[in-house]
This record gives structure tokens, sequence and C-alpha cells, in this order.
């Protein structure tokens, strides 16, 4: 089975908007989905200069769907029901 | 509860890059005047309050704060555009550093004990017979507390075996160590300035974002747009607030129109080593115990609240301070920016001869985001004077007090404690320390307003976990203390 990408845009917007705190998830992932789901902080993603811009930051991007406003209870959930969509 | 990632953190960041982009673009006084409008333009969502007429009435009042002006004097009548322009025009920022969004304030029903549905009514009443103040009633069967008679003394609450006892808190004046923030005769808070510290426990702890601080943002950005020199003195939790290394940092603040970066650690440098002799010195002279003296909120808290205290705290200056000192020596013309994780260095910033003008971290980020600088790809610029990892350490709690204890000959004979935050009580403590003369605890005593130390600032963008672990492996990297020679011209 493919893992599952996370990329956590470490931008400026998105860090100061909010993603300095989603390094968190970093830590979170590999211990809570081993090696199913593969994580990693990423130089700006370039979402923010798109339409929605920095109102809508920080962005995350599971596979290839962009979360916008993230959070971790967010990213978490996206990623749940990703892999429950897996093992289907 | 501390909160630094929230919507209403979120929301005033957006307008502090509102007013970046209005100040530089070609109109500054009409798009500042059109920042609410293009924020909830018509039709759009109301997300928190009862219409878009609140939203956008309250988005001015935000926009009115972080252009550096008081809700509590604003006149409903003047738009935003005059203020922009006043902005502008003024000599110098105004006195108090916090202001309370009236508009803004939910009015949360008033602090008390209350009892609530899951009341059984029992027969064995446990509440009213532990109330020392017969404020227990009961009525229909249920108990009642009488607030006239409550003294909020809790007892019933640990009674009660079904936990149907709540305490309703108003989150600002449970946040406030001191007592200065309550709610006026209209049931909005209001701060008393007389009693107030600046600590920003109250800017963190509203879930409305009421307070604000009154930013200096439009003065800096004044005296960069008429070609002075700006300097920026960045303190030491800065590293772990933002992307990429600290010397991608200095590149990237010199972009945005800063002349020059100093890393205000070079001045823990110096408040390190003077306060190791002067620690020596008191111990020698058999004095019981000795704090430190480089947080803001700490030495407002000394002179509003516990002058007994006083004297057995440091004199040694502050880093903020003796960076200043180093600073406005080389470049008398130049203005000094303290780049600041707290809103208590307002106050110190108002009262140093050398410092201008503070900028938070939160209006950094959002130069940085309204000025579309990317970090990470600015080049690396090193510091002319590379400070030591004690001095890079300061803004992490212990580590004021372990620099000053690594920089000691003698530092068997020093024994370290921690105030990790001030509370109601933690300033007990300290009142009893200074009553009795004397600290069981320890002759050292580092004291910081925030818990974690500065990295758990109102102003900060990360979480306290995250940035102490930046800050460490940045300490790492760097040179001890007794292996680097300190500039004595600051004294």
């Amino acid at each position: 089975m493919e893992k599952i990408q996370v990329e956590i845009c470490l931008g400026t917007t998105c860090f100061v908007m909010g993603s300095s705190h989603l390094q968190e998830l970093i830590e979170i992932i590999p211990k809570r989905y081993n090696d199913k789901v593969e994580v990693s902080g990423k130089p700006c993603l370039g979402l923010c200069s798109q339409d929605c811009e920095y109102s809508q930051a920080p962005y995350v991007k599971v596979n290839d769907d962009v979360v916008s406003q993230a959070t971790v209870e967010k990213v978490l959930k996206v990623i749940e029901g990703k892999i429950r969509n897996n093992e289907k | 509860m501390r909160n630094n990632n929230s919507q209403a953190v979120h929301l005033k960041k957006q307008i502090l890059i509102k007013i970046i982009e209005a100040f530089f673009s070609d109109n500054y006084e009409k798009n500042t005047r059109l920042i609410p409008y293009q924020m909830r333009p018509k039709g759009s969502d109301v997300p928190y309050r009862c219409c878009i007429y609140k939203e956008r009435a309250i988005l001015k009042d935000r926009a009115i704060a972080e252009l550096g002006f008081s809700i509590e004097e604003h006149d409903e009548t003047v738009l935003l555009s005059e203020y922009a322009k006043k902005a502008l025009e003024r000599e110098k920022p105004e006195k108090n550093p916090l202001t309370v969004l009236d508009a803004a304030c939910k009015g949360c029903v008033p602090s008390r004990i209350y009892v609530t549905d899951l009341c059984q009514g029992c027969v064995a009443r446990p509440c009213q017979n532990v109330c020392k103040f017969g404020a227990i009633s009961i009525v229909n069967g249920k108990s009642v507390i009488d607030g006239s008679k409550c003294k909020n003394c809790k007892q019933c609450m640990q009674v009660c075996p079904y936990n149907a006892i709540v305490k309703i808190t108003v989150p600002c004046e449970d946040a406030c160590p001191v007592g200065a923030i309550a709610k006026g005769e209209n049931g909005r808070a209001k701060i008393d300035f007389d009693a107030c510290i600046s600590c920003g426990k109250c800017v963190s702890a509203c879930p409305f974002g009421a307070v604000h601080e009154k930013s200096q943002l439009i003065d800096i950005l004044k005296h960069m747009k008429n070609g002075e020199k700006v300097i920026a003195l960045i303190a030491p939790s800065i590293v772990g607030q933002f992307p990429g290394n600290i010397y991608q940092l200095k590149s990237a603040i010199k972009k945005i129109g800063f002349y020059d970066v100093y890393e205000v650690a070079q001045g823990a440098d110096v408040t390190t080593k003077k306060e190791a002799c002067e620690f020596q010195e008191r111990m020698e002279k058999n004095e019981s115990f000795m704090t430190t003296s480089c947080c803001a909120g700490y030495n407002q808290l000394i002179k509003k609240h516990l002058n007994d205290i006083k004297p057995f705290v440091s004199n040694t200056l502050t880093p903020m301070a003796y960076i200043g000192q180093i600073v406005k020596q080389k470049e008398p013309n130049a203005k000094l920016v303290f780049i600041s994780p707290c809103v208590a260095k307002r106050v110190e910033v108002a009262e140093d001869p050398n410092v201008d003008y503070l900028m938070n971290f939160e209006e950094l980020g959002a130069l940085f985001v309204a000025c579309k600088i990317e970090i990470l790809n600015c080049e690396e610029e090193r510091f002319a004077f590379e400070s030591s990892k004690q001095g890079r350490g300061f803004g992490v709690t212990t580590g004021v007090a372990s620099a000053v204890r690594d920089a000691s000959k003698n530092n068997d004979s020093i024994n370290l404690t921690c105030i990790n935050g001030l509370n109601r009580d933690t300033i007990k403590q300290l009142k009893k320390w200074a009553k009795d003369g004397k600290c069981n605890e320890g002759n050292l005593v580092e004291v910081m307003c925030c818990e974690g130390g500065c990295v758990g600032g109102n102003a900060t963008i990360n979480s306290v976990k995250i940035a102490s672990k930046a800050i460490n492996e940045f300490k790492t990297k760097s040179i001890d203390i007794n292996d680097i020679e300190i500039c004595q011209e600051s004294n």
C-alpha cells in the first residue's frame, strides 16, 4: 500500500500564521501511524500566493488534498479518513 | 489558559498584515479605512458576531489598537483613515501599552461559584454543611448559593459527590496575577493601569481577543521610510519563532528595511557577567538570597506590588539595556527597536534612554508576510559579535540563573531556584521570602513572569515546547561564556 504523504508548509507566511505549532505533527505522526504515513516540513508550497492568500494559512498537504487553516486535529482527521479509505 | 494560536490571534495578525500593506501602498489612509470592508465584504459570512456590522466595528477597533491608539479614548465618529494619519503624525507612542476593546469584550458573566443542574438534591447535603458562611440554602429540593454571602472559598465544590458545583470564571480576571483587570460598571473588562504590570496574561487569556497591545509599527515604519537608520535588537527568545536559522533571520530583517541587527544575547552576556560578580559580593556580605532582574513584568511587579523584595533584587541591568548602550554608542543617530516576545518590555523601552521602540514577534511576522520575504531563501549573515550559549539561553526558564552560575568562579556555593511564571501563588511565595528575609529553596532566585520563560510571552508565535527545543539546539552550537571577552565600555 502506498504511504500517505503529509507535507507541512513551513514557508514564512504559513509559519507565522500557525504552522509553527504544526511541527508537533512531525513527532506525533510516526508514533501513531508507523510507516503508513510519511510527514515532512517543506519550504513554501506556494499555496498562499494563489487565490486564498494568508487569511487561509497555514496550509498542509495530505497527498493531493490541501488542508487550509490547518490545525493538528484537522490534519489528523484527514489522515484518519485516508487510512480508512485505503483499508476498504 | 495561554493560547497564542487561536482564531483571535490569527485575526490580529491578518489585520497587522493589512495595515502594513496599506502603509506601503499608494494610498495608506484610504486603504487602512477599507480594511474592515475588505475582511468582511458585502454578503460575506459572519463567523463570530451577531451581524456583519458588528464584525466590521470590532475589526476597526482592532486596527485602531494596531495603529497604536487606546480604544478607551476612541471616538466612534472618527474614521480609521483619520487614525492612520494621526499615527503617522505622532511624535511618541502612547503611554499605557494595553487597551481593551469594549465592543469585542463579551462581558462574561461575573465570576462566582454556581450550582449546576447536576445537583441531585441529596440527603447528605455536604455543601450546606461545609459552608462556613451560611451561603447555601435548599430551594425546590436543590442547593442554591446566595452570592451576597458566598466568599468563593470553593469548599462546597470540593465536597459535592456529583461534581455539581462549578466556578464560573472570567478568563482575563483569572489570568491577571495582580487583580488589575476587572469588569467595570457596564460589565466589560477594564484595566487599572496603576496596578497593571503589563505581563500580557490577559491578552493571551481572553477567548474573544478583546485585549490588545498598542502597536508602534507605524512609528517604526515611518522612520524607515524617511531613510533613517533603524536597528533591530532581537531578543534571545526569537530563535524558533520563525523558519530558518538566526543568521537567515538577520538578513531577512534587513530586507524589511532595518539597517542592522544585533543579538540581545550580547547584552545578556554582560548581564550574566555582572550579575555573577554582584551575586558573589552579596553572598560575601552574608545576604541570604538574590533574585534576577531581567524580566520586565517582574520589575513592574516589584515597583507596584512588592517593594519589600527590592533589597534582594539584583541591581544589574537587563540584556536589552546593555545592548542598547552598546549600539547607541556606535550609532548615536539610529533608532533602536527591541524585537520582543511580550508586552511588558514596552514599559521598559519607554523608560530606557537608548532603545526607542518595540516590535513584538507577531508584528515582525506580519512584516515578513506583508513584504513577502521567504526566510528560508535568505542568505546567512553572521553577527559581528557572536554571543555565548548562556546568553542565548536567557529566553527559557532556568536560563538566566544557570548562566549566572556558569559564569561564577565559586559556583559550588550557588543553589538555584526558579519562579517559573508569576501567578497569585508564586507572588505569595515571593512576598514570604521578602518578609522573612530569607529563601530556603535557594540563594539565587530566577524570576520569570511567563511560564516557560520568555518563550511563553504573549506575542510569541511558536509553542513553548518547540521554541525551547530550538533554543537548546542553537545553544549547543555556541561558545561558552567563559571563553569570551565582554565589551567593558558598557557600564
